[in-house]
């Protein structure tokens, strides 16, 4: 175990030096444009926002499934098959029915089913009906119909979110699925994530309708700006998707904040047919179920633009415009994690832990020199060199540091001479037996190799299933842990053994203590 | 050197403390409960730094005026630090955060830094307690199934029972003090399985490696002399480990004080642990080198 070829050496310290040089690149505070990699810092050692936002898709069945209800009656109607009692739930439609055999044959058919497409990527129907008693079948998304609502929400959502953030302008965040139906938004920096939450909690649909009291389409009571109550048709001139711009601005008679907007082609058609067809009248804008303001039609506007004015703050104002030009949310969202941390708590935290690595660190130096004097010495260099290459090769992989991360590393910093210690001990007792300190060591080496490879391993399982299920943090701690105890086999068996190598074969003739 | 402790006859007076305290801590996680916090229970925290040192009373009373449910106001550390836990509630008001910001900094006649606020929903609570129980579970599992591989199972069985001895107690003393269980202590807790299991299996591979060596000594005289043999490694890494754990304890801060605490009883106990319970189980299922051959046997057909 003590005889290296000089390949074998050269190639120990040619990863040894790879490595750990990556370790280097973490004290460039300028951008280096060839090598531009770094250990990032987590959220709670640098400060900012961690949001994880959920969609509900609820909404969006009901409105989906209801949009199901003109075409499914078309289907029976065409095919002559008679219904009765048709109702419309929450997430189903109940009938009854007569001819059921040949409804399942319209309804499962792959070809041109406009009631019940087939989806072909989860190799399922859209819908699923079921019986119950007598002729009466409810219809209902089936599984993978769900799925494919739920994830169109969540990648629409994702979208939106991103334009949001964006719009307002924080540095470099991080938006990502997380399972099925969440998002984790990241915002380094960011102090108070309340006007982002806000923006985030609005679904910003909105709609142009017009006040009337007789609607064959019938009427929502909602309430104006100013109080009074106003009867809103339920039919939509035009909404928020034909917006292809929104700003804020200031109207110059009052000096009062508005949101000016444009619109698609198409958009301008409607809405300068609606406003022709209707001088005089009022139309409100609603947003989110509730009305901005309601004004009066005084001329057709054709050209497309238009002004939102409604009581706004400048505030307001600008965040409608952020709002309407990102688009509307397909579902609303819940801010069902939140975590802040202030820039100078990070920094805290950073202190105190690179306070207590430099502490942990001397006090395992002076024990193990004082435990094995000159082999402590060759234990210490491989724990430095063990630090060098864990950190070498967090920032090969970018890893994000976390408060936990760093207490990973103490934790490696303690555990990792535990390799060196159990040779070590091991060679102490060959040498009572051996006399000759090469044979002790050589001995030592290779019988303390399964032991020191079984102590590991179970370490690193417990690392590896602590990277899988933690979360945020944790997994940082996970990361320094698990890689820490790859890099101290890597020290240990090659580095520590080649040094000690040097010192026994050099030192064979004379009595070597360990 | 202290060479030849005898470990074995301390056996029967070690496993009767060790019997007592774990049926202590089961009876108190069960009756007194552990003390989860936010991450487990969901709920608002809020940690805040005031520019001059107040009466926490007047943080609490500022808050109960709030009509919050539970509110618990406690130092933090330095003087002006306190940490803030607000239970979670059923109706979620998505303005509870701002409101509660605001009428702090207009009760507190002082300068407030919220320094880190934390909202954890009743559904992601409710997960992460799942997936920490799933992944302690896990851990303990695949711990079992390599030392099953690696030795056989009359080891595997003692190394289980070691670690379960070691995450219930280091749970038990958790919840005698009352101290928060939070995702870092779950961290921690499996960091304990890891290093009590490292220390088992030193001991364990010394214990096969002399059976074989010596065939005639009962297995006693084979696990005390194994012990010593492994002693002074126990002990070094124990001591290195507990000097980077304490440095963290006093040094890392106030949001690493509960897991190196947790860590810091984990080693102590992990260690205890590998030399009196491990290796007494051994001695229980009469472990010789003739078991041993015997299981080869079926292995290699």
């Amino acid at each position: 175990m003590l005889n290296f070829s000089k390949i074998n050496i050269f190639f120990i310290y040619l990863i040894f030096f790879l490595i750990s040089i990556f370790s280097i690149l973490n004290l460039q505070f300028h951008d280096n444009k060839i090598l531009d990699k770094k250990v990032n810092l987590g959220l709670d050692l640098q400060g900012g926002s961690y949001l994880l936002l959920e969609i509900n898709s609820d909404s969006l069945v009901e409105e989906k499934i209801q949009s199901k209800v003109i075409p499914l009656k078309k289907l029976l109607k065409d095919n002559n098959l008679e219904y009765r009692n048709f109702k419309i739930n929450n997430n189903s439609l109940v009938f009854s029915l007569k001819d059921l055999d040949k409804f399942e044959l319209l309804f499962y058919s792959k070809k041109e089913n406009l009631v019940n497409p087939y989806i072909d990527n989860y190799r399922s129907f859209e819908l699923d009906y079921k019986k119950l008693d007598e002729n009466y079948i409810e219809v209902m998304f089936s599984k993978f119909g769900l799925l494919t609502i739920n994830n169109s929400a969540l990648r629409q959502s994702i979208e939106i979110v991103r334009r949001r953030i964006d719009d307002v302008g924080t540095k470099e965040p991080t938006i990502l699925q997380r399972g099925e139906k969440r998002i984790l938004v990241e915002l380094p920096g960011l102090k108070d994530p309340e006007r982002i939450k806000k923006l985030l909690g609005k679904t910003a649909q909105l709609n142009f309708r017009l006040v009337s009291d007789n609607s064959e389409f019938g009427v929502d009571k909602l309430i104006s700006e100013n109080g009074e109550t106003l009867e809103i048709s339920k039919r939509i001139v035009m909404s928020g998707e034909n917006l292809i711009d929104a700003q804020p601005s200031i109207q110059n008679q009052k000096n009062e904040p508005t949101v000016s907007f444009t619109l698609d082609r198409l958009g301008a058609q409607k809405f300068g047919r609606a406003t022709s067809d209707n001088v005089g009248k009022r139309l409100a804008i609603v947003l989110d179920g509730k009305i901005i303001s309601a004004p009066n039609i005084n001329e057709p506007i054709t050209s497309g633009k238009g002004m939102i004015s409604g009581n706004f703050s400048f505030q307001e104002a600008t965040d409608l415009a952020l709002l309407l030009r990102s688009g509307a949310l397909p579902t609303p969202l819940e801010v069902v994690e939140e975590r802040t941390v202030g820039p100078d708590l990070g920094e805290d935290s950073i202190k105190s832990g690179i306070t207590s690595l430099a502490v942990g660190f001397v006090l395992v130096i002076l024990f193990m020199f004082y435990k094995y004097k000159i082999f402590g010495l060759v234990a210490n260099t491989a724990l430095i060199a063990n630090l060098l290459m864990l950190i070498g090769v967090l920032t090969i992989l970018e890893a994000t540091l976390t408060l936990p991360g760093i207490a990973g590393i103490i934790l490696t910093v303690g555990m990792a001479v535990d390799a060196n210690v159990l040779i070590y001990e091991r060679i102490r007792e060959e040498l009572k037996t051996e006399k000759s300190i090469i044979h002790a060591f050589d001995a030592g080496y290779s019988k303390a190799k399964i032991t020191v490879l079984d102590a590991n391993i179970t370490t690193l399982i417990a690392a590896v299933i602590l990277f899988a299920f933690g979360s945020g943090p944790v997994k940082g701690f996970a990361i320094t842990l698990g890689i820490g105890i790859i890099t101290t086999l890597f020290t240990a068996y090659f580095l520590a053994r080649h040094l000690t190598s040097i010192i026994v074969l050099r030192n064979n003739h004379k009595d070597l203590k360990i | 050197m202290m060479k030849n402790i005898n470990f074995v006859s301390q056996f029967k007076k070690a496993n009767i403390s060790s019997v007592i305290i774990f049926i202590l801590s089961i009876f108190f996680i069960a009756f007194k409960g552990l003390n989860y916090g936010i991450d487990f229970k969901g709920g608002t925290l809020i940690e805040l730094r005031t520019e001059s040192p107040i009466n926490s009373s007047l943080i609490r009373d500022t808050l109960n005026s709030m009509d919050l449910g539970d509110v618990n106001v406690k130092k933090f550390g330095k003087d002006g630090d306190y940490l803030i836990k607000v239970e979670q509630r059923e109706n979620n008001n998505s303005n509870l955060i701002p409101e509660i910001k605001q009428t702090l900094s207009d009760n507190l006649n002082t300068e407030v830094d919220f320094r880190r606020v934390e909202n954890v929903g009743p559904k992601v609570s409710s997960e992460l307690l799942e997936s920490s129980i799933i992944a302690i579970s896990l851990a303990l599992a695949a711990m079992l199934f390599y030392i099953w591989v690696r030795f056989e199972w009359q080891f595997s069985v003692g190394s289980i029972i070691a670690l379960f001895h070691d995450v219930v107690i280091t749970l038990g003393i958790f919840s005698v003090l009352s101290l928060e269980i939070n995702l870092s202590i779950i961290a921690a807790v499996l960091t304990i399985v890891g290093y009590s299991m490292n220390d088992t299996v030193v001991i364990y591979d010394r214990i096969r490696e002399n059976l074989f060596k010596y065939t005639k000594i009962s297995i006693s005289d084979v696990a005390n002399l194994s012990i010593n043999e492994t002693l002074a490694r126990t002990i070094i890494t124990s001591v290195t480990t507990l000097l980077a754990l304490v440095s963290i304890y006093i040094l890392g801060g106030e949001i690493l004080r509960g897991f190196s605490f947790a860590m810091i009883l984990g080693v102590i106990i992990g260690t205890y642990s590998s030399i009196f319970v491990a290796s007494p189980i051994l001695k229980f299922f009469k472990v010789s080198y003739k078991t041993l051959e015997k299981e080869e046997e079926k292995i290699v057909p």
